[in-house]
């Protein structure tokens, strides 16, 4: 799925305005996915996954790092994560349905923090960038 | 979503053929699962997956045996399944994508194996009865 240049933008500027916010917003996503889809849970039997927990802030942070530069690489995700695609593959051996779940929990984060910004058409360009890290990530399982 | 007598008929006449070819046709769905969709491996890290695998065989051999169960009780396929379905909520927790995935394969399978009687209506009523299974299976995820 091709983004289009409003895409781009829109995106681009999302990422601006989230600035150094990505990670709080990328914790309160799995916190999320963790408590309305408790199947995910199962990759994370090594964590506390009580609210509040530093370990679950510290990998929202790592989400939000990688998510930022998706946003930086937009032409070419298959590379810029192509890594992360083989870990969650061949080491983390998840499901990549789970990389939907954990992208509609960032919307519904996303637009509780950001009501005004998160139009439709945001919504739609956002939905699109994240299928696309999601593909990205599901490119190495074979 | 509940089946009408034709489509009874349609699973019964089916399952008599698939019943004799167990063992071939679960194994033959289950590879078909894996080439097709590799991600659904990241469930069997334990097991050998190459085609002619004992383990793929007995895996296989135990999901025809499973829908067996089900369409002896079809009227009842909670009752029947509540083992399975607790296995599949509290242990497995294989993402409810699969089951759709592995239910087409199976699909796939049977329509190759019984070109003749794999007729729409066949076709329709075995969809059925997948979806009807796949739900009671993932019933008590949350």
């Amino acid at each position: 799925m091709e983004l289009s240049s409003t895409d781009r933008a829109l995106v681009q500027a999302l990422w601006k305005k989230l600035g150094s916010n990505v990670g709080i917003y990328a914790t309160e996503a799995l916190e999320r996915t963790f408590q309305a889809f408790p199947s995910t849970k199962t990759y994370f039997p090594h964590f506390d996954l009580s609210p509040g927990s530093s370990q679950v802030k510290a990998h929202g942070q790592k989400v939000a790092n990688a998510l930022t530069l998706a946003a930086n690489h937009l032409d070419d995700l298959s590379g810029a994560l192509s890594a992360l695609s083989a870990l969650h593959a061949h080491k983390l051996h998840v499901d990549p349905a789970n990389f939907q779940l954990l992208s509609h929990c960032l919307l519904v984060t996303l637009a509780r923090h950001y009501p005004g910004d998160f139009s439709p058409a945001m919504q739609a360009s956002l939905d699109k960038f994240l299928s696309n890290v999601n593909s990205a990530l599901a490119s190495k399982y074979h | 979503m509940s089946l009408i007598k034709s489509e009874r008929a349609s699973i019964m006449s089916i399952w008599d053929k698939l019943a004799m070819r167990a063992e071939a046709i679960g194994t033959e769905t289950l590879e078909r699962l894996f080439v097709t969709y590799p991600q659904a491996k990241t469930y069997f890290p334990h097991f050998d997956l190459h085609q002619g695998s004992p383990q793929l065989r007995a895996h296989g051999t135990k999901i025809v045996a499973a829908v067996g169960d089900a369409v002896k009780n079809i009227d009842n396929m909670q009752g029947a399944l509540t083992k399975l379905s607790e296995l599949h909520a509290y242990i497995l927790r294989v993402d409810p994508v699969n089951f759709k995935l592995l239910s087409h394969c199976l699909l796939v399978t049977l329509a190759a194996h019984f070109p003749a009687d794999f007729t729409p209506e066949v076709h329709e009523a075995w969809d059925k009865f997948l979806s009807i299974l796949s739900s009671v299976l993932t019933e008590k995820y949350r």
